[in-house]
């Protein structure tokens, strides 16, 4: 079957099998590759990505129950210069990784919470982030980058889409 | 891991999804939210042949006051109803473990509909109806018809529901500021419950209570709101929260300490719900 949607900004339509799952269409179809599979069961979120504003685990979602949606996937964070979006600064600048197999994911859950909440407590990133894993455990630099993003302004939270991306 | 092939049939109205479920038949299922079904599909427990999306129905997508009833559509998503000010104000109880679900990402997927229909033991959700005595509006072939919750859930992932039937709607009644609390055990926060109990305050001046995991389908604890109706104090009626269940023994617990579990998390949820005492944090659970 056919589907179409904006993926970091660029409309794509591709033929895929029914049972194609986002996540494999991202990686294999689209090249997009930051996106991870790592228990492909809904549990650790290396494969999040954000359709429509919200983080969805992209391992148990149909690439048909994307269609016509905004997917913002970690390629699509950064600025079109390159310059890195608060939440990637702030894993840089913190740390907030170790292996880095989690990463990807672990930063679009943080623009996810930092959407739904620009001012989160310690307490309030931990239980935003309770559906990614870090099999490495280093989840202490990961909560504080998430605060150091937040202290950046409500960009945090910001989703780039295909409107900022084509004016910009 | 990767489903079996299937057929895909995108739907815009209920009436088009049970036109689609008489077209093909027993081997469709429906698709809202994916997050029970594409796991079971990606283990190839159900190999359904076609699947039908109901989650651009909008007409399924609601959270309204109709009389002394909140009427919830079957494709509201969890993050919805947690975020719903019409649930907050008038069926807190939903909100809140609509907030219990898993984690983020799962409650922008996960709808209402789906876990009801879905019909697993442990879930959340169903757990909460079930103790405020909702109704399951379903529609078919031929028309609507609503179904108590007490009689829907009838054994391991099986409902009422009928061949070609969907569930289209939740009814609750508005319990507004009547006391309520969920206790729910886990080794991890967004894990499924080892036991979880629910107790509300109806309107009717009854006190609605109801446990997860406790057997094959969620279960009203209904010894505990007999002995409260009888005017029985809240740790004498939490005591009988394990009668008539059926609970199962596996690696999270045997079913000795599941019934401990039950008897304890009816007694604070019952607490809670009557003002005693706070609900319990992640930090503070310890059973």
């Amino acid at each position: 079957m056919q589907v179409s949607m904006t993926v970091n900004g660029q409309q794509r339509t591709d033929e895929v099998e029914p049972r194609t799952l986002l996540a494999h269409h991202l990686r294999d179809n689209l090249g997009l590759t930051a996106t991870n599979i790592g228990c492909d069961s809904t549990s650790c979120g290396a494969c999040t990505v954000i359709v429509d504003g919200l983080t969805v685990k992209s391992c148990t979602v149909l690439a048909l129950q994307a269609e016509g949606a905004e997917v913002t996937t970690l390629e699509g964070l950064a600025g079109p210069d390159g310059e890195l979006h608060p939440v990637q600064a702030a894993f840089r600048a913190e740390h907030g990784l170790q292996c880095g197999f989690c990463t990807s994911g672990m930063v679009m859950a943080a623009v996810g919470v930092l959407a739904d909440n620009p001012n989160p407590t310690d307490r309030e990133v931990r239980e935003g982030l309770e559906g990614n894993l870090c099999r490495c455990t280093g989840y202490h630099n990961i909560v504080r980058a998430v605060l150091t993003a937040a202290e950046s302004g409500p960009a945090a939270g910001r989703v780039p889409t295909s409107k900022q991306e084509v004016s910009a | 891991m990767i489903p079996a092939p299937f057929d895909y049939v995108r739907v815009s109205t209920v009436d088009e999804a049970v036109a689609a479920l008489a077209e093909h038949g027993e081997d469709a299922k429906i698709l809202a939210g994916g997050h029970s079904l594409l796991p079971i599909m990606k283990l190839r427990l159900a190999v359904p042949s076609v699947l039908i999306d109901i989650s651009g129905v909008e007409e399924l997508s609601y959270v309204r006051v109709e009389g002394d009833e909140v009427a919830i559509g079957a494709a509201t998503r969890h993050h919805e109803l947690e975020k719903s000010e019409v649930a907050q104000s008038e069926v807190p109880l939903l909100p809140h473990v609509a907030s219990r679900v898993g984690d983020p990402q799962v409650r922008h997927k996960g709808t209402l509909g789906g876990t009801v229909a879905h019909c697993d033991p442990a879930s959340d959700l169903p757990t909460a109806l079930l103790a405020l005595g909702a109704t399951v509006v379903v529609q078919g072939p031929s028309g609507r018809r609503s179904i108590p919750i007490t009689e829907f859930f009838l054994g391991f992932f099986e409902t009422a529901m009928e061949e070609g039937e969907l569930v289209v709607e939740l009814r609750v009644p508005r319990t507004g500021s009547g006391g309520w609390g969920y206790e729910k055990f886990t080794r991890r926060e967004n894990d499924w419950p080892i036991v979880a109990a629910a107790a509300v305050h109806l309107p009717d001046g009854s006190v609605g209570v109801a446990l997860a995991n406790m057997g094959g389908v969620v279960l009203k604890a209904s010894a505990v709101e007999a002995a409260l109706a009888e005017g029985k104090s809240i740790e004498d009626a939490a005591e009988l929260a394990a009668e008539g269940t059926s609970p199962s023994s596996d690696m999270h617990a045997d079913a000795e300490y599941r019934s401990h579990l039950a008897r304890l998390l009816t007694k604070r949820a019952l607490k809670v719900a009557s003002g005693e005492t706070g609900a319990s944090t992640a930090e503070s659970t310890a059973a």
